[in-house]
């Protein structure tokens, strides 16, 4: 991707007919694949045992890091349902970030396709763990609460607020990726580098936060609505799981 | 002057523009819920991990702003949808 490009889905590299391979269908593969061969190779041979090994001990930092952060953002019950859903958001976002340290990849995420797919995924997994979790009629109640004077509102800051979640990741990773080509063109040495190494922090904070308000929002989908049917119902299931 | 160069001038104003207040605006904004937040873990260290993530999660929506008017002035000099009015009709 060069500066003249707006996003990678403009570098197209294999076409035919309908069906076009653009960079960031390739590099989604390519993230996807590496991720998948690592956690294959690495959860192959477990070990329990104190001898642990390196790839796996590194793996179990991050899964316990997810657990605690989902754990803490949802209020402390189960973060085991809400895991397979946001730590893959959170993986996927940092992984395809850490990768630019190869030169020539670019982020699937710099593309607002990609973005938007994943704000749209969060857009549904909202009243989907809502209505599994408490059934439709407390999942609908939430939009009439106080009144249903406010109904349209909160219908448009659920639309808006998907959409600043998709704007945001493309934002940032986009113009990180943008700003390290322009300095590749006006000043190519060392320079780069420093703004490089600044991408990939910003990569992984807004992974982070990615993660984190997709947690918000599911957890806001949920516990706005609480009655004190359900929350009794929850202490009950804290007790039980503190013994 | 045809229309087409007063359009290109007026994106290319516009665009440096938008980025000069959106993001000073942005960054002025982020600046004070920063200051907020270390004076707030300087007092309370204990609940560092509380702070930190609601820091986090403040910023990113603070600075949501900024980063719309960084999308509006690349739509302005990439995608300028008044350029392809004016070819097609």
């Amino acid at each position: 991707m060069d500066v003249t490009h707006l996003s990678p889905d403009e570098v197209i590299f294999w076409e035919s007919g309908f069906v076009k391979l653009n960079a960031t269908i390739v590099f989604t593969w390519v993230v996807m694949a590496v991720m998948i061969l690592t956690s294959w190779l690495v959860t192959r041979r477990l070990s329990t045992s104190s001898d642990v090994p390196k790839a796996q001990n590194m793996l179990e930092v991050v899964v316990e890091f997810l657990r605690g952060e989902i754990a803490e953002v949802s209020g402390g019950d189960k973060p085991d349902s809400y895991l397979p859903f946001v730590g893959t958001l959170f993986l996927f976002i940092a992984g395809a970030s850490l990768f630019s340290i190869v030169p020539g990849y670019v982020a699937p995420t710099a593309s607002l396709s990609t973005t938007a797919a994943m704000a749209g995924a969060v857009f549904l997994a909202v009243p989907i763990y809502a209505i599994v979790c408490q059934g439709p009629r407390t999942f609908l109640r939430r939009y009439v609460e106080p009144s249903p004077v406010m109904l349209p509102f909160t219908v448009l800051g659920d639309i808006s607020r998907s959409f600043a979640l998709a704007v945001r990741l493309f934002g940032n990773m986009m113009s990180s990726a943008k700003i390290a080509a322009i300095l590749v063109v006006v000043i190519p040495f060392v320079f780069p580098i420093v703004f490089q190494a600044l991408g990939l922090l910003i990569g992984m904070i807004q992974a982070y936060i990615f993660a984190v308000l997709a947690m918000v929002y599911i957890a806001s989908g949920m516990t706005v609505t609480e009655t004190s049917e359900a929350s009794a119902d929850r202490t009950k299931h804290r007790e039980r799981s503190a013994h | 002057m045809d229309a087409q160069t007063i359009i290109a001038l007026g994106s290319v104003i516009t665009a440096g523009l938008t980025v000069a207040i959106g993001a000073s605006a942005a960054a002025i904004g982020e600046a004070r819920a920063l200051d907020r937040g270390l004076a707030s873990l300087a007092q309370q260290p204990d609940e560092a991990g509380g702070i930190t993530r609601t820091l986090f999660v403040g910023l990113a929506f603070i600075e949501s702003s900024g980063i719309y008017c960084f999308v509006i002035s690349l739509i302005l000099i990439f995608a300028n949808p008044f350029v392809d009015l004016l070819a097609g009709g």
